[in-house]
């Protein structure tokens, strides 16, 4: 230890010597200049930021934004642990109000109806997963085929159009497609083959059909334009791969198998881990629409998530019960979203992040 | 087809597809066109069988027998649809919604998404983590619900007690966006910023003459996914504007056919005309879509475009 301590102080010598050699006494800093010369550090930091303004000022309406719509209710997250009860206190209640600790949390956990919000949370996007994952990478195979300019441009407008139409005029859609007859009305063209073919009716409101319902029209409104990104990935394996499986007398199936999925594999990859790491956030407001349709409230048992479940319950009356959920909500999901976002810097050094 | 190798030119015999595939090829391909071919179908089906039950006659529609073309055709549907006051209130506040919201967007959204894609910022990073985080947490609906109806009571004591404000103003933030065009001019060489400021160019001017002119497509890009969302907006918009002349299109149609469904179903309508009171409905439905489908075909292309801007990368 005090040999090292030598030797450094002895090397400093040794380089003070040789500055004294080389410079003259005039052109030497003082240590009254050397701490000057690290003050300027933040003098020469001011100034950047001066110099800057301009950039400050271009960033200051988004980070205004940021601080008032985003990070504001984050803060106001607070009501989790207070009492916050009536729609009539707002302005300012969120912080003043009294806290209850975990009460509210408590309350929540040992309340059925939660789990089964969250047990149908996990459900849907699961099954969201297994089968509107799949689907789009089919498609995108099927479009590689066709070699027919004018039948794929025609085919690929036609199946990207359901996304572009938007929610509400979809789920107004599923619902008068798939009403039954009575004696007032007639059957939507769905409703009628599930009526006569099936024996089945009322399907909006019965539980065991609204996750096939939610599934289906979600793989219809989103497979085409999902495929997208999975058709410019085969576009891009060459050619070439492809005759020289053909010369070794690959079949199509093999050649799907060898050729196809290797070349797209880090565009596979990496969807596949964006849509893990959405599978608590799956959007609420079609989960909430297709419940408007039918009797309300008929198919809860399998259609309310944590989010509609919060607003259903919690929005008008009890929002600090409500906002424990959100809060248990978010917290999860953010787990999900970084994990998933590791592991794909881990496989395919691509990340979202 | 001719091939020039070492100044000599062979003629090369043009490939038949057909004659060089393989049994399980062909039977690909087939199935690849059907499959297409369906599937095309189905999307397009709903569509057009809201048009056909829009302007087929009453007994059609009530006793079923329209499966896809209009049967025994009448117009006073979409026409009394078209007439409606409230529905073209409504859709002036969706046009006004969607243009101020996404301007505002975009205007927010280059400024700082400029200003996030330079390295030599003082506080680079904390910026961009500030913008970043809100997409690994946000806060759920009901701190939103609570924040939105204090913006509304405070927009209010401001004087602007129009609540179109409020769901441009507050809404409609998507840091994905941020990021993409943060990307985008990333891309843009250095070099040419270098130059633009030894000619004396100051940021702002950096900024509107070089960088967003050289994303063009981004940006066209940005705007139509600003755009979009904003038109489709509805969940927001139902949950905190309690004005009925502020809700935006979507807010109404849902509210409407909801009624008439209800009504419908139970028999409890009391219109007396040419069309069954589903009509109306279906009718709403493609008011709805026109303007979307008018502008399609000349935005499409920069929708499929932006799917493959998607890899973020920080």
């Amino acid at each position: 230890m005090a040999d090292t301590q030598f030797k450094v102080s002895d090397q400093k010598t040794a380089k003070a010597q040789t500055a004294a050699a080389i410079f003259p006494e005039s052109m030497r800093a003082s240590q009254d200049e050397v701490e000057a010369i690290e003050k300027s550090y933040w003098k020469r930091t001011l100034r950047d930021v001066l110099k800057d303004w301009r950039l400050y000022v271009m960033l200051l309406p988004l980070v205004f934004f940021l601080v008032c719509w985003k990070y504001f209710p984050i803060a106001s997250m607070v009501v989790s642990f207070k009492y916050f009860k009536s729609d009539s206190s707002f302005g300012g209640g969120v912080f003043t109000s009294l806290w209850t600790g975990f009460d509210s949390l408590n309350t929540l956990f040992s309340s059925s109806d939660f789990w089964t919000a969250f047990r149908n949370t996990f459900i849907l996007s699961f099954y969201g997963l297994i089968f509107g994952f799949p689907f789009p990478i089919i498609l995108a195979l099927f479009f590689s085929e066709i070699k027919n300019k004018v039948f794929l441009s025609i085919s690929q407008v036609f199946t990207y159009l359901p996304k572009f139409i938007s929610l509400v005029v979809i789920t107004s859609l599923i619902g008068m497609l798939l009403t039954s007859a009575n004696q007032y009305q007639a059957a939507g063209p769905i409703g009628w083959i599930f009526q006569n073919w099936f024996g089945q009716t009322n399907l909006l409101d019965d539980p065991n059909a609204f996750r096939s319902i939610y599934i289906i029209s979600g793989i219809w409104e989103t497979a085409g334009y999902s495929s997208i990104v999975y058709f410019a990935a085969i576009l891009g394996i060459s050619p070439t791969n492809y005759e020289a499986a053909r010369i070794d007398g690959a079949s199509k199936m093999q050649q799907i198998r060898y050729v196809t999925f290797p070349g797209m594999a880090p565009t596979l990859i990496i969807m596949l881990i964006l849509r893990l790491g959405e599978l608590l956030s799956i959007g609420f407001e079609k989960v909430y629409l297709l419940q408007q349709q039918g009797t309300v409230g008929a198919n809860w048992e399998t259609s309310q998530t944590i989010a509609t479940f919060v607003i259903n319950k919690y929005m008008a009356s009890n929002q600090g019960l409500g906002a424990s959920a959100d809060l248990f909500n978010s917290l999860l999901s953010m787990v999900l979203v970084l994990g998933s976002n590791q592991i794909a810097r881990k496989v395919s050094k691509t990340s979202l992040f | 087809m001719e091939q020039t190798v070492n100044n000599k030119t062979y003629k090369v015999k043009k490939e038949h597809g057909l004659e060089r595939m393989s049994a399980s090829e062909i039977t690909f391909k087939v199935i690849a066109y059907l499959f297409i071919g369906v599937f095309a179908l189905l999307c397009l089906y709903p569509l057009i069988y809201s048009f056909s039950a829009a302007i087929s006659g009453r007994v059609a529609v009530d006793t079923g027998s329209v499966v896809l073309w209009p049967v025994d055709v009448q117009w006073e549907a979409i026409n009394e649809v078209i007439h409606t006051k409230y529905f073209w209130v409504a859709y002036c506040n969706t046009f006004f919604v969607t243009l101020f919201g996404t301007v505002y967007m975009m205007i927010i959204s280059i400024l700082g998404a400029y200003a996030l894609s330079k390295k030599r910022l003082f506080g680079n990073k904390f910026f961009n983590f500030l913008l970043i985080f809100t997409m690994w947490f946000s806060a759920g609906t009901i701190p939103m619900y609570l924040n939105y109806m204090q913006t509304r009571t405070i927009l209010a004591q401001m004087g602007i007690a129009d609540q179109k404000w409020l769901i441009v103003l507050a809404m409609g933030m998507s840091a994905f966006n941020v990021i993409l065009l943060r990307n985008a001019f990333d891309s843009v060489p250095k070099e040419i910023e270098e130059a633009a400021v030894v000619d004396g160019a100051n940021d702002f001017q950096i900024m509107s003459k070089i960088y967003v002119p050289m994303s063009k497509a981004t940006v066209a890009t940005v705007a139509l996914f600003f755009g979009i969302s904003r038109w489709n907006g509805y969940f927001w918009a139902y949950k905190t504007v309690d004005n009925i002349y502020d809700f935006p299109l979507q807010v109404v149609i849902q509210s409407e056919i909801e009624q008439i469904e209800q009504d419908s179903a139970a028999g409890g309508t009391n219109i007396t005309g040419a069309y069954a009171p589903m009509s109306i409905a279906y009718a709403m439905i493609i008011c709805a879509i026109i303007p979307v489908l008018l502008i399609y075909p000349f935005i499409q292309k920069y929708f499929a475009a932006g799917v493959n801007l998607g890899g973020v990368k920080e």
